[in-house]
């Protein structure tokens, strides 16, 4: 298939979108969509002559005709059960295909102080507050997954903490997808949290099968001053799926954002999570880990914009790559003119498990203060024999031993996750996925 | 229990071993002692399955089994214990969860039950006993910031706890002070019976006065040029290497 045919596609498809969009078309959002689209229109789909896109081709995404969900799909119940927490009191959103399923939502969380909604609700319930923050952090101007996503902004999550107010029990997202047909969803989130309040939001992406989709998804953060956001992504998307993942967060003076990103599925993977400190003594935390087997491509580009002085970001990104998987981390850091006693730390560590694996990794520090401490390093390996042999020579079958190695390797990003059940969730996961590895 | 013949092994491509004979039965201990980068961790290395060594030529016996063709793993679980000379540190692993899986295997592959978690740490409190160390350690990486010391007497922990039948000791007692040393010698003595045996790798007498050897080898260069009984140690102690390398040297040149 042409390049330009697909992007017809997805042009046109934009004007069925149109026309099946009903009050919200009047609101003045859609004239952002609008401009959206023709953005998109003038970008097209970056290929690797794209400086930020060298070493990610998304070409495999433009040989599929994906079509909008147009209802939600049934999905028993039960199914949820795999993906929730036992010990917690989760507020479950849940998506099946991109859309808001209602049935098996379970919002307990909901006052005039804490909106936890659909965005396709919250577009009617709370218009003014939601188009006054929707797409204002985050910018399409070069980006044409953004881009995109914003000219099909219609459903995602919604959430709204207004100030003083901290809330124990953790947000959880749950995004499903399911059934055989080649679908899309432009999920959009946007979270806004107010002065002093705190909130945990975890999201999770799950297939019920190996069909083949795209995600693309855009999440705004708006974190204001002395507020504290503990927010975990999980990606267990089908090994056939395309994941886009395009982060805007905001900080404000004294704010606190912690986040940790583990990518366990998807064929093809790229997360762009830009973090901007907006103002003085704000503190963040970025913590990923990526595990890639078969001929996945899992790609993270992070960009930590230090625009004012005082502020500490720590950034810790882990890989494994087995057999034919790819990995790309590009983690970029400005430090502007203004931004003095800067406090930077960056670590990319990479573990090979064979030789075709493979890993671009590139820091990337631009720095125009001069009075600041940036550290970066990162390294390539592979698992360290003489361990390996201490754990065997005490009966440790190989498997065994490899899995243990593997798992130590990434327990300082796991360590992250403070809520204990869904870090040993997350434990066992991987170390299943590490033996199931072997066994193929 | 373990027949070694003519064993020649290399590493990158030198000949290490020249040439190994060895026969150590139940109930023996055996002491092979010999200066520096002779090939006596090298032996015990190979015997213990570790696989950048090339095995040239000769074969071991280990009770009737090929030992060489069994991975390192299989070795350990039919009672061969290596105490490492350079305990390696693994972060990321902790102790409790290492060794919790090592035991488990160790009865698995004997069919008997896992051990439940009030079995587990009642087992290591009992062991910790023994060795002088806190319980602490276990939540604790493998070795990770142990001292010297305390990674010595963590592999006898970890020997206790496993009750190999035969146990290769590789310097366990260099650096070591007077009380970690008698900590070590107990444990040691505690595994001896009529069933087991030991082979101690050790460049001192001190060793040998706590855990007294049947026999002493001399190891050279690869090869074994001497054995005796315990005075063979105390000579070597007195009077260090060099008269036994002579005795070597005088067939060579003649
Ligand atoms: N992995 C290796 N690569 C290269 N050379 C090695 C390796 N392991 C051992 N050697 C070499 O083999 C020789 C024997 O070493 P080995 O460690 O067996 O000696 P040793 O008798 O245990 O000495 P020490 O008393 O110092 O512990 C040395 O010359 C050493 O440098
Ligand atoms: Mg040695």
């Amino acid at each position: 298939m042409e390049i330009t045919d697909i992007k017809q596609w997805y042009i046109s498809n934009f004007e069925l979108f149109e026309e099946s969009l009903n009050g919200s078309r009047e609101t003045p959002f859609h004239e952002v969509r609008r401009s959206a689209i023709s953005k998109f229109s003038e970008l097209g789909f970056p290929t690797p002559r794209h400086e930020e896109w060298k070493y990610t081709n998304v070409a495999p995404m433009l040989e599929h005709k994906f079509k909008l969900p147009t209802e939600v799909a049934k999905v028993p119940k039960e199914v949820l059960r795999d993906f929730t927490f036992d010990t917690l009191k989760e507020n479950l959103v849940v998506f099946v295909n991109g859309l808001f399923s209602e049935e098996l939502s379970n919002i307990a969380l909901n006052s005039d102080d804490i909106i936890v909604s659909s965005l396709r609700n919250a577009m009617v319930n709370h218009a003014d507050l939601v188009y006054k923050h929707l797409g204002r952090y985050v910018s399409f101007e070069d980006e044409s997954f953004t881009a995109l996503n914003t000219a099909f902004t219609n459903d995602g999550t919604f959430i709204f903490v207004t100030d003083n107010k901290v809330i124990e029990d953790p947000i959880h997202l749950i995004y499903i997808s399911d059934g055989d047909t080649e679908l899309v969803s432009h999920l959009r989130n946007l979270f806004i949290v107010g002065k002093n309040s705190q909130v945990k939001i975890i999201e999770s992406f799950h297939s019920l099968s190996d069909t083949t989709y795209f995600n693309n998804l855009v999440t705004e953060v708006f974190v204001d001053e002395c507020a504290i956001i503990d927010h975990i992504k999980l990606q267990e998307e089908s090994i056939n799926a395309f994941h886009i993942s395009n982060s805007q967060v905001q900080q404000e003076r004294q704010s606190v954002y912690r986040t940790v990103n583990i990518d366990l599925g998807g064929g093809l993977v790229r997360n762009n999570l830009n973090v901007l400190l907006n103002d003085e003594h704000c503190e963040s935390h970025l913590f990923g880990f990526f595990l890639g087997q078969g001929t996945q491509h899992i790609d993270n580009h992070t960009f930590i914009d230090h625009a004012k002085p005082h502020c500490f970001s720590n950034e810790l990104y882990k890989g494994i790559l087995d057999d034919k998987a790819r990995g790309v981390f590009n983690g970029k850091i400005i430090v502007r003119p203004d931004a003095q006693k800067t406090n930077a730390l960056q670590s990319n560590k990479t573990l090979l498990l064979t030789d075709d694996a493979s890993i671009n990794a590139k820091p990337q520090l631009e720095i125009f203060a001069d009075d600041v401490k940036c550290t970066h390093g990162a390294t390539i390996g592979q698992l360290d024999d003489e361990a390996m042999f201490y754990l065997r020579a005490r009966g440790i079958g190989e498997e065994m031993a490899g899995a243990m190695l593997r798992h130590a390797f990434i327990s300082d990003v796991l360590e992250n996750i403070k809520i204990e059940e869904v870090r040993e969730r997350m434990d066992a996961h991987i170390i299943e996925r590490f033996t199931k590895a072997l066994k193929s | 229990m373990l027949k070694v013949k003519g064993l020649k092994v290399a590493v990158e491509g030198n000949e290490i071993l020249k040439g190994i004979d060895l026969e150590v039965n139940k109930g023996e201990v055996h002491a092979i002692m010999g200066p520096n980068g002779s090939g006596k961790s090298t032996l015990a290395n190979v015997l213990a399955g570790r696989e950048e060594y090339e095995v040239l030529a000769g074969e071991v016996l280990y009770n009737g089994q090929n030992l060489l063709d069994m991975k390192p793993e299989e070795r350990a679980r039919e009672g061969l214990f290596l105490a490492f000379q350079y305990p390696v540190e693994i972060p990321g692993v902790s102790m409790s969860n290492f060794l919790k899986t090592a035991l488990n295997e160790l009865r698995d592959h004997h069919g008997q039950e896992k051990l439940d978690a009030m079995e587990f740490f009642a087992l290591m409190r009992e062991k910790l006993k023994l060795v002088n160390m806190d319980e602490k350690l276990l939540s604790r990486s493998i070795n990770e910031g142990f001292s010297g010391g305390e990674k010595k007497r963590n592999e006898i922990f970890q020997m206790a706890l496993l009750e190999p039948k035969l146990a290769i000791l590789d310097e366990t007692d260099s650096g070591l002070d007077i009380d970690a040393l008698k900590i070590v010698s107990k444990g040691v003595n505690q595994l001896r019976s009529q069933d087991n045996a030991i082979i101690i790798v050790t460049h001192y007498q001190r060793l040998l006065n706590y855990i007294v050897p049947d026999f002493v080898h001399v190891l050279v260069d690869g090869k074994i040029v001497k054995s005796g009984d315990k005075g063979l140690a105390l000579k070597l102690d007195e009077q260090g290497y060099d008269w036994v390398k002579d005795n070597v040297s005088e067939p060579v040149a003649a």
